[in-house]
């Protein structure tokens, strides 16, 4: 059962395509990353499933109704959440659940269990009347989350949800988006931190408004980079990299904090080449030459790179 | 409906965090009350005079004691000559000067005509050409006296120099008074910088944080966030009307004549268009700067002169006139003005009312076009 149906979605303004036919499916209950550069049609397209934004051709399904023709039941459906803070600041804790809470028609019995469920989850009870501005960000974000999914909808939008905030509330914030889909909400989610697209069950990466690849993480790495990946840890690795892109065993080079990535085709033997090369020849010290298991970063900076040689 | 009672509910409930909000709502009414009505006065109270008297006779004197006792002048220089004259009307510190000549005494004595001068700092033309009436009004009624006095002794009929009077009675505001004319205008203007500039404001905030973005991804319908927007900003607005209309009352005992229903019915007709444009301003503005820039120099200062608030209309030239016909606040001015001096109310003013509120059906439904379309 998919609970998002993708199909030749286009959306162009003016003469720009924004978002180029593109088509996909995401299973209910599911966490499905959804990755991008900036500018490649992410904003774009997630408007468009949200119901805001008409598309200038295609159609989408999202929880069952179409954005086209039922917009309105679209957004009663789904939850959203940016990457800026989108509670006010002015308000307390409480005020804002119950605002968010009354635009979806909550009350009652089911308004107080959704509370104190939003509550727990961003760690706040009894701390219902502080005011949502002096939370700290982490905290914030968890709070925005809840209050996204106050009406229990079948799907959600997160949009780059954890950005600028630190890597210890960014772990705690994807276990409740893991809880959130054991408890079968559907996760769409954009983010630009690789590691978390780890996480996802299935990801689809766009570029000017066209998807280029999609699967599971694991399928993505061996589907899609079909050369061996080698990790060079040396001195003035600029220099090295400068080298190696000339020799012809190498197909690209990408540099990694301190160390090298390269994608190498047939002509590479085992490491000899490359240290002859380096502190041979070049009086660069080679600590380290592995081949080692493509990241989803190799894989997209592989993709992304082929593109801009077309 | 129960969603626009969440949008208002909550806007009340920010209001509440802001004091500067307060600030504005509460104590702006007062303070601008206050202001336009003591400090932006065209009345000529008193006239600050310097005196050239060449003559020094029992004739001059009476002449200047003439002036003194009307109240009007006051003499705070005697000079003995053209450069100290001069001087005082250079520094600002009288702005007419009376000269009276040497042989004042004689040509009266001796039945003759004789001239004298005032000179007047003519730099604030509107003080000026009060202070020249009062000069001649003066000199009008002494020179009757002299003829009447000159009757009597002599039994000679001389023919009066002006044998036509008009008698003035000016209705509605007897003393002239320009508090009168401005403090019911500040209605006008608080209205408008409640409905307006608050409103443009605070639908850029929720653009500027984000949480509009939040909003149009709720089921929330985007007539009923302008609703839910505006009604707030609408009853703040009446509130400061109250506070105004109050104040008006107690500190410048200016009462309403006419019908306080017709006033408010009025009131609301006028706030569509500020309201209206409030939302069309939010919908070119990306931050609240801007919104407050656009507020108020392209819609506000340019509705303060054309609306006859300060200016009257009829000294504009034909092309400004022209213009000010798609003023609002001009025709709230003429029905506020007409409802608290003059008492008048539906029958005379319905034409400007009418008028009023199809312009501000016009720009609201427009505005919140633009609005929604902006939402996208």
């Amino acid at each position: 059962m998919y609970s998002i149906e993708v199909n030749n979605l286009t959306k162009k303004f003016g003469k720009f395509i924004s978002v180029n036919n593109i088509s996909f499916k995401v299973k209910e209950g599911e966490i499905f990353g959804f990755l991008g550069a900036n500018g490649a049609g992410k904003s774009t397209t997630i408007r468009m499933l949200c119901g805001i934004l008409a598309p200038t051709s295609g159609d989408a399904i999202v929880g069952g109704y179409s954005v086209l023709k039922h917009p309105d039941e679209v957004k009663l459906n789904i939850g959203y959440m940016s990457q800026r803070f989108s509670l006010y600041n002015d308000l307390t804790v409480e005020e804002n659940i119950n605002f968010f809470a009354g635009v979806y028609g909550l009350k009652g019995k089911l308004l107080d269990d959704r509370k104190k469920w939003v509550l727990k989850i961003a760690n706040l009870n009894n701390k219902e009347n502080l005011l949502t501005g002096s939370l700290p960000g982490g905290i914030k974000q968890r709070l925005a989350l809840g209050t996204a999914v106050i009406h229990k909808p079948k799907i959600v939008f997160l949009d780059e949800p954890t950005s600028g905030v630190d890597p210890i509330s960014r772990r705690g914030f994807w276990e409740l988006i893991n809880d959130l889909s054991e408890s079968g909400t559907t996760v769409f989610v954009t983010t630009h931190y690789l590691e978390e697209a780890e996480f996802c069950n299935n990801i689809i990466l766009i570029d000017a408004g066209k998807l280029i690849a999609e699967g599971n993480p694991k399928d993505l790495k061996t589907n899609y980079l079909l050369n061996d990946i080698i990790e060079v840890e040396c001195d003035n690795a600029v220099k090295a990299m400068e080298l190696l892109e000339k020799e012809n065993f190498v197909e690209e080079t990408s540099i990694f904090g301190n160390n090298l990535h390269l994608i190498v085709n047939n002509f590479y033997k085992d490491k000899t080449q490359i240290k002859l090369l380096l502190s041979d020849k070049n009086n660069i010290r080679v600590n380290r030459v592995d081949k080692i298991v493509p990241t989803l970063e190799d894989v997209f900076i592989h993709l992304l790179d082929n593109k801009t040689n077309d | 409906m129960e969603t626009i009672l969440n949008i208002i509910k909550k806007e009340f409930l920010q209001f509440r965090r802001d004091p500067k909000m307060f600030g504005i709502i509460l104590v702006s009414p007062i303070i601008q009350l206050i202001f336009l009505g003591y400090a932006a006065n065209f009345d000529v109270n008193i006239v600050h005079t310097t005196v050239y008297d060449m003559d020094r006779s029992e004739e001059s004197r009476n002449l200047l004691n003439t002036f003194e006792s009307s109240g009007y002048f006051s003499f705070d220089n005697y000079v003995n000559n053209y450069e100290d004259l001069q001087e005082d009307l250079e520094t600002g510190e009288t702005i007419v000067g009376i000269v009276i000549p040497n042989d004042y005494g004689d040509k009266i004595n001796k039945r003759q005509p004789v001239k004298i001068q005032a000179i007047f700092d003519g730099s604030d033309g509107n003080t000026t050409s009060v202070a020249a009436g009062y000069v001649n009004a003066i000199i009008i009624e002494y020179s009757q006296k002299i003829f009447l006095e000159v009757q009597r002794k002599t039994g000679k009929k001389i023919l009066s120099v002006n044998p036509l009077e008009a008698e003035t009675r000016v209705w509605y505001n007897p003393e002239l008074k320009t508090r009168n004319f401005m403090v019911p205008g500040i209605v006008g203007l608080l209205l408008m910088m409640i409905t307006l500039i608050l409103t443009s404001l605070a639908v850029v905030k929720e653009k500027e944080i984000g949480t509009l973005e939040q909003l149009i991804v709720t089921p929330i319908k985007s007539y009923q966030l302008i609703i839910g927007k505006l009604v707030p900003f609408a009853i703040l607005g009446f509130v400061s009307v109250v506070i105004v209309l109050g104040a008006m009352t107690i500190i410048f005992n200016i009462h309403v004549r006419g019908s306080y229903f017709f006033l408010f019915v009025s009131s609301f007709i006028y706030i569509l268009s500020t309201l209206g444009l409030g939302l069309f301003v939010s919908t070119i503005s990306k931050t609240q700067q801007q919104a407050m820039m656009l507020a108020i120099f392209i819609v506000m200062l340019p509705m303060v002169y054309l609306s006859g608030f300060v200016f009257p209309i009829e000294n504009m030239p034909k092309i400004i006139q022209i213009i000010t016909y798609i003023i609002p606040l001009k025709y709230f001015m003429i029905i506020i003005r007409g409802i608290i001096l003059k008492g008048i109310g539906f029958a005379e003013l319905w034409q400007d009312g009418l008028i009023l509120l199809l312009m501000g059906m016009i720009i609201l439904y427009l505005s919140s076009l633009r609005f929604s379309k902006r939402l996208e």
